[in-house]
């Protein structure tokens, strides 16, 4: 899941990472007297105005500026809030910015790079630094290697002192005052990292300011889906708006699915088939509409659920479905299908690939429901026929 | 000879008493695995009863080490519970199981990071989690696919996804071609043995001729492999990868197929691995066909 930039530094903040002051707007009402009180309470007329999407790339599309001043603070946050936000990430349409956050401003020295996030090589938690803050980290990677410095953490023993220190020197941050501010800064970011279960975190910039002090100017945190059974306070940090509201109706159904552009619907059991399914489509000219894993032990109720979600897309023209029974029985995946149509019924073509347990009494079930289904051999002939049935 | 387990594995299940645990352990025995233990804390001295005519009720114990004690077992093969898992590979690598494959799925990742540290050095293999299972047609099936489109031979398959191994094996076998073993390493993102490992495994295994290996988006596993097999593979391999079609940044039903920073593309595993001299099946429908071409 993706944490709001508010949210990451307010976790960073309970494990002792230093952040600006902030204060979070839902409502255009409150903006004259959130930006008022976060001026009083800092001192400090320069008001940093920040969109809150989960999309990256909020700087360059416009969702952050700087303003100097109430009434500046006010102007900037009343364009801001309730945006439609296009960035790199978002896609054309852009994202509406239903949340704000307002941050004291503050004068930087230097800004620097610093992320962590699980190796999945090395198998272990990897420290990323470079002196490149502020920068896309990947063309940093790309074009200048030699400035990333990456960091592998034992977990037996945690992120030590002499590697904070290592970091730190490569940093260039000497300053005694400075080494402090970083070794606590760092030190509570890996404990909310493994605190957290994140996958990621990421603070990009990290600034020195003038005073010496080092502080997530920014904050990104991705936590680990499969944690959520010991993190409680995770449904509430969830921002449903964020969210494709079909992949959020299909993960609370236990389903497994994403989005795409194409316009052939498919029901897979089984994340890798499911992939290669949607690869063999495209392979004879067809495009997928969804990826869709009904998993292996999906029951009547879950498999009638993705069914109807496929079926209610505008954009599906044609439905392919591409059993491989291992663990699924073909019988319970024959009746969801029927089930589903019985209700929104079946306006396009369907091409049903069933193999493994139970298969003839899958097929029977399918033959004996009356509904226009091409039976398919295996998965070439199943994806050249829903194909052709589409049409290119 | 065969790759990992064989007849003479004898085999516990942590978790035995679970519904998916229960019904696998009996998928197992039916297909001819010497199931040899169940652990359940605090349900020692009680039996799991496979319910299958010739087989006898299986005895059950309160630890890993208990069993093996007991039972001389040297494989374990887990459906314990995702917040539990990691602790149950751990309890399997401190009683010394050789081989530990953990069918879970939804492990923490941070708790597979410390799991894996402990591994470190001991002489336990692990396989999984997120898998489905070891399987050598004909003599023995730890796991949960269908033992049943299997057919004893000579080729190594290994994949990191269930189904779409079915799916390869299916075509292999409805080709006439038989398997030494199939190795499903898992679709999380930290894991126990990877490709290469399997591979090292399967180049010394004197039945083995051929290797399958199946791969997705995500990680630079199969980009890696790649570069071994074209400096040590002595044996043919064919290969396929799922997931040209995936976007980036979107996990693909497991938890380690996702294509992030620009890391983990089809493209670039497909490049590698025709690099590497690796036979690419052009579709997932051609991936019998394509080991087939190799035989000779």
């Amino acid at each position: 899941m993706k944490l709001h930039e508010y949210q990451a530094k307010q976790i960073f903040a309970r494990y002792g990472v230093a952040v600006p002051k902030g204060k979070l707007v839902l409502d255009a009402q409150d903006i004259e007297s959130t930006a008022k009180a976060l001026i009083a309470e800092t001192g400090n007329e320069v008001v940093v105005v920040k969109a809150q999407i989960h999309a990256g790339g909020r700087g360059k599309g416009g969702g952050v500026k700087v303003a100097k001043g109430l009434v500046a603070a006010v102007e900037q946050a009343n364009k801001i809030l309730g945006m439609q936000l296009v960035t790199k990430q978002t896609g054309a349409e852009g994202q509406k910015v239903r949340r704000l956050y307002l941050e004291q401003g503050l004068d930087i020295a230097r800004e620097l790079y610093l992320a962590l996030l699980v190796d999945r090589e090395k198998r272990q938690v990897a420290v990323i630094a470079s002196t490149e803050g502020g920068m896309d980290i990947e063309e940093v990677a790309e074009q200048h290697p030699e400035k990333i410095l990456t960091t592998h953490v034992d977990p037996l023993i945690g992120l030590a002192p002499f590697q904070i220190r290592q970091i730190a020197f490569k940093l260039g941050i000497r300053e005694k005052a400075s080494l402090a501010s970083f070794s606590k800064l760092l030190t509570g970011l890996y404990n909310a990292f493994v605190g957290e279960d994140a996958s990621l975190v990421e603070v990009n910039p990290l600034i020195v300011t003038k005073g010496g002090d080092v502080v997530a100017l920014d904050g990104k945190m991705t936590t680990d889906d499969n944690a959520d059974f010991r993190h409680k306070n995770w449904a509430d940090l969830r921002d449903k708006d964020e969210e494709d509201p079909v992949e959020l109706e299909a993960k609370e159904a236990g389903l497994s699915y994403v989005s795409l552009e194409g316009n052939i619907g498919c029901l897979v059991n089984g994340a890798g088939l499911a992939m290669a399914t949607m690869d063999i489509i495209k392979s004879f000219g067809g495009q997928p509409a969804n990826f869709l894993d009904v998993g292996g032990s999906a029951n009547k109720d879950q498999v009638k659920k993705a069914f109807e979600m496929i079926l209610s897309s505008p954009h599906v023209k044609g439905i392919f479905i591409n059993i491989f029974g291992g663990i699924m029985q073909c019988d319970i995946i024959a009746e969801g299908v029927v089930a589903a149509t019985k209700e929104l019924g079946l306006k396009v073509p369907l091409v049903v690939r069933l193999e493994g347990n139970n298969v003839d009494k899958g097929k029977k079930i399918l033959a004996e429901s009356g509904l226009a289904i091409q039976p398919a051999d295996n998965m070439a002939d199943g994806a050249q026929k829903i194909v052709a049935a589409v049409g290119r | 000879m065969s790759i990992l387990v064989n007849k003479h594995s004898k085999v516990i299940f942590q978790g035995i008493t679970g519904s998916f645990g229960s019904k696998h352990a009996k998928g197992c025995i039916a297909y001819g695995t010497q199931v040899v233990g169940g652990i359940v804390p605090g349900r020692a001295g009680e039996t799991f009863d496979p319910e299958l005519p010739g087989k006898t009720p299986v005895p059950m114990f309160d630890t890993v080490a208990d069993a093996v004690a007991a039972t001389g077992a040297n494989v374990t093969c887990i459906f314990v519970p995702p917040p539990f898992a990691a602790d149950a590979i751990c309890e399997a690598v401190d009683a010394g199981i050789e081989l530990c494959i953990c069918i879970t799925e939804g492990i923490p990742v941070l708790d597979m990071v410390k799991a894996r540290a402990y591994l470190e050095g001991k002489k336990t293999r692990l396989v999984g989690p997120n898998c489905p299972g070891v399987i050598t047609p004909g003599e023995t099936k730890i796991g949960i696919m269908p033992g049943a489109i299997h057919k004893p031979g000579r080729v190594g398959v290994v994949s990191r996804s269930g189904t779409l191994t079915y799916e390869a094996v299916g075509q292999l076998t409805a080709l006439g071609i038989g398997q030494s073993t199939c190795v499903g390493i898992g679709g999380d993102p930290v894991k126990g043995l990877d490709f290469i490992d399997v591979l090292s495994l399967f180049n010394e295994d004197p039945d083995t001729e051929a290797v399958i290996m199946i791969g997705e988006i995500g990680g630079t596993a199969e980009e890696d492999a790649a570069a071994w097999i074209q400096a040590n593979m002595k044996k043919p391999v064919a290969g396929f990868i799922a997931g040209t079609t995936a976007p980036p940044g979107k996990r693909m039903g497991h938890a380690g197929a996702i294509i992030a920073g620009g890391k983990g593309t089809a493209a670039a595993k497909q490049a590698a691995m025709r690099e590497a001299g690796i036979a690419l099946a052009p579709t997932p429908s051609d991936m019998g066909k394509t080991l087939a071409s190799l035989l000779k």
